[in-house]
């Protein structure tokens, strides 16, 4: 039975890839996972074009951590403009319900159905234009916003896929394995599993702490037959830079050495220096790989 | 609330009932059971007609249940992963380190049900006589019902929508057997949504005698967490305080403690200033206490000299303090 078409289809018939980021369990690092995937899919050729769906309703965290925060969303005839993380480059864009929002202390107090309906919108009334990838960050569970996501694109489905993050230990692992037999009744393909906060590297004395465990990430892709995509220690660096990340217009001229000719996007040049930027190489040419084959 | 919608009222959102359409404009507003938006939904013949509405039928049943309940304190966050299910075992432990007290823990978080595995009771069921569901004990005076003792296996996921989840967590208020209760702590997902409306709905004639609300110092999880500030005032839930979880950690090695998750912004201290909101205390984070959680052992038993202990029970002691006011 052939799906019918709707307007996020429609939209989204110039989008090649989209990948929904997955957890189960919250606070494992899907929205930090999410903003490394786009920044490295942007870096990975001068000319990729990427978008990055925030669909965490109720706490929207990509605005803080792509430095937008605050920005405000635009409409146009043709539909909503996202916002640009990249400044005048124009390659990275970025919605969320975080744009939307008169204050940044107000709560998002909704039932079911009109979460549905703002993802709708999300997804139908963006001007997403031609994406290479499209990066869907999710919030935990495996509700409504994930069924109505499912839902809005089944007529893409052969664009979607998953990649699913979690740390080491075993409240977490349950809530990821919840999340992987979500996917297979959904019949989302799953390009693999990160290991998050795999270990802390004590700035004193350099001893490596596990303060979440360690290992059961990568059993659990093992057992799954899950691709392993890599692991992530904890990078206070990392965790720095997302929070208070400044747009590239708070940046003071001439503070940072430019490192190309059109190049003014502060945050991957400072995401580029962090430690987990080098790791991460590893789990997008893994995570490439995984989504040429299926 | 919103920059771009309408210029419609916002409705109250306590008064959007589970089952209502997208735009509903409230069983209050005058348009109710009249907007375009009505079309279609179950209750648009209630709300057009000029009948008193009935309240929800599973209203007075809860209230039945609760009136055994002397204290009900809501575990809360807004943001995932900060430690709201550990923080609420090891508040349901010390409670129930008094014999004479009787304590209940009830998880709603329905899609990532974490409350068992940390007490160690994830392969438990529940059964039911004629006076309702038992909670599975821990100990004596230690009661836990979540919806992960209802499951065939662990890695069975729950892929309910709003109305469904809301159906248990009336059944969690209504149908279990608690007895008589000193306190009831509730753990709730993360977010701002229906699990988090209803259980204020169902709780609303009983009460609710406080919210303690968990973060982490970085500013992604404060912001939030502020979110859920603004979620407890809008819907009239008092806050006991605010709890700075994974704050700070101690090398085991060379015993120095380091700031893990940087409070980039001031922390939760900053955040309580701004919200006029007490900041009960900040905790340490120990690797003992994730291994305790994935074992099902108490922390603050197994390892009473930690300074995470020492820092949960001074908290703990403060919460039974402004219970009391």
């Amino acid at each position: 039975m052939a799906s019918q078409e709707n307007p996020a289809s429609r939209r989204l018939q110039s989008v090649k890839h989209i990948i929904i980021v997955l957890s189960g369990k919250g606070g494992v690092g899907k929205s930090s996972v999410s903003t490394q995937l786009a920044l490295n899919l942007y870096a990975s050729s001068p000319t990729s074009k990427v978008g990055i769906l925030d669909v965490d309703l109720t706490g929207p965290s990509i605005p803080r951590m792509l430095g937008v925060d605050g920005h405000s969303v635009h409409q146009s005839s043709d539909g909503w403009v996202p916002v640009f993380a990249d400044g005048s480059e124009a390659r990275l864009a970025c919605m969320s319900v975080g744009f939307l929002l008169k204050n940044k202390g107000d709560s998002v107090v909704w039932r079911g159905p009109k979460k549905n309906g703002m993802i709708r919108q999300f997804l139908g009334d963006v001007r997403w234009g031609e994406l290479d990838y499209l990066v869907i960050d999710t919030p935990p569970g495996t509700s409504d916003e994930h069924l109505s996501l499912i839902e809005h694109l089944a007529p893409v489905q052969s664009k979607l896929s998953a990649i699913i993050v979690t740390t080491p230990q075993a409240v977490a692992l349950t809530d990821a394995m919840k999340c992987l037999s979500f996917t297979q009744a959904v019949n989302l393909p799953v390009l693999g599993l990160i290991e998050n906060m795999s270990g802390y590297v004590c700035p004193c004395c350099g001893e490596v702490s596990n303060v979440f465990s360690t290992g059961g990430g990568e059993a659990m892709a093992q057992r799954e037959q899950l691709t392993f995509l890599g692991s992530l220690p904890v990078d206070t660096e990392l965790v720095t830079l997302l929070d208070a990340a400044t747009a590239p217009s708070e940046v003071p001229p001439g503070s940072l050495p430019e490192e190309g000719p059109r190049s003014n996007f502060t945050l991957l040049r400072r995401y580029k220096a962090t430690s987990s930027a080098k790791l991460f190489e590893g789990i997008l040419q893994k995570a490439l790989a995984s989504l040429n084959c299926s | 609330m919103l920059a771009v919608q309408s210029a419609a009222d916002v409705p109250n959102p306590l008064s959007v009932p589970s089952n209502a359409p997208e735009h509903c404009p409230g069983t209050e507003s005058e348009l109710a059971g009249k907007a375009a938006a009505c079309e279609g939904c179950a209750n648009q013949e209630i709300c057009a007609s000029d009948k008193p509405k009935g309240p929800d039928p599973s209203l007075p049943f809860i209230k039945q249940r609760m009136e055994f309940v002397k204290r009900k304190i809501l575990v809360l966050s807004g943001k995932g992963g900060v430690g709201k299910s550990t923080f609420t075992a090891q508040l349901g432990w010390a409670f129930a380190a008094d014999d004479t007290t009787q304590t209940g823990i009830m998880d709603v978080d329905i899609c990532g049900p974490s409350i068992p595995t940390i007490f160690g009771i994830a392969s438990e069921q529940v059964h039911s006589s004629s006076s309702g569901w038992s909670p599975v004990y821990v100990q004596d005076n230690l009661g836990v019902m979540s919806v992960g003792f209802m499951l065939p296996t662990a890695k069975d996921a729950v892929m309910w929508r709003g109305p469904k989840k809301n159906g248990l967590i009336s059944q969690f208020l209504k149908d279990v057997d608690w007895g008589d209760l000193d306190y009831l702590v509730i753990d709730t997902p993360p977010g701002t949504s229906d699990e988090h409306l209803s259980i204020v709905q169902f709780l609303k004639e009983s009460g609710i005698d406080g919210a303690v609300l968990v973060t982490t110092p970085q500013e992604v999880a404060l912001q939030d967490v502020h979110r859920e500030i603004d979620f407890c005032r809008k819907v009239g839930i008092r806050i006991l305080g605010l709890v700075e979880n994974m704050s700070g950690f101690v090398c085991p090695s060379c015993k120095n403690e380091s700031q893990i998750f940087k409070p980039t912004t001031g922390g939760a201290k900053r955040l309580a200033e701004e919200t006029g909101v007490e900041l009960l205390g900040a905790i340490p984070l120990d690797p003992r206490i994730g291994k305790s959680a994935d074992y099902g052992v108490s922390f603050l038993d197994e390892y009473p000299d930690s300074p995470a202990t020492t820092a949960y029970l001074n908290i703990i002691d403060r919460i039974k303090q402004v219970l009391d006011d």
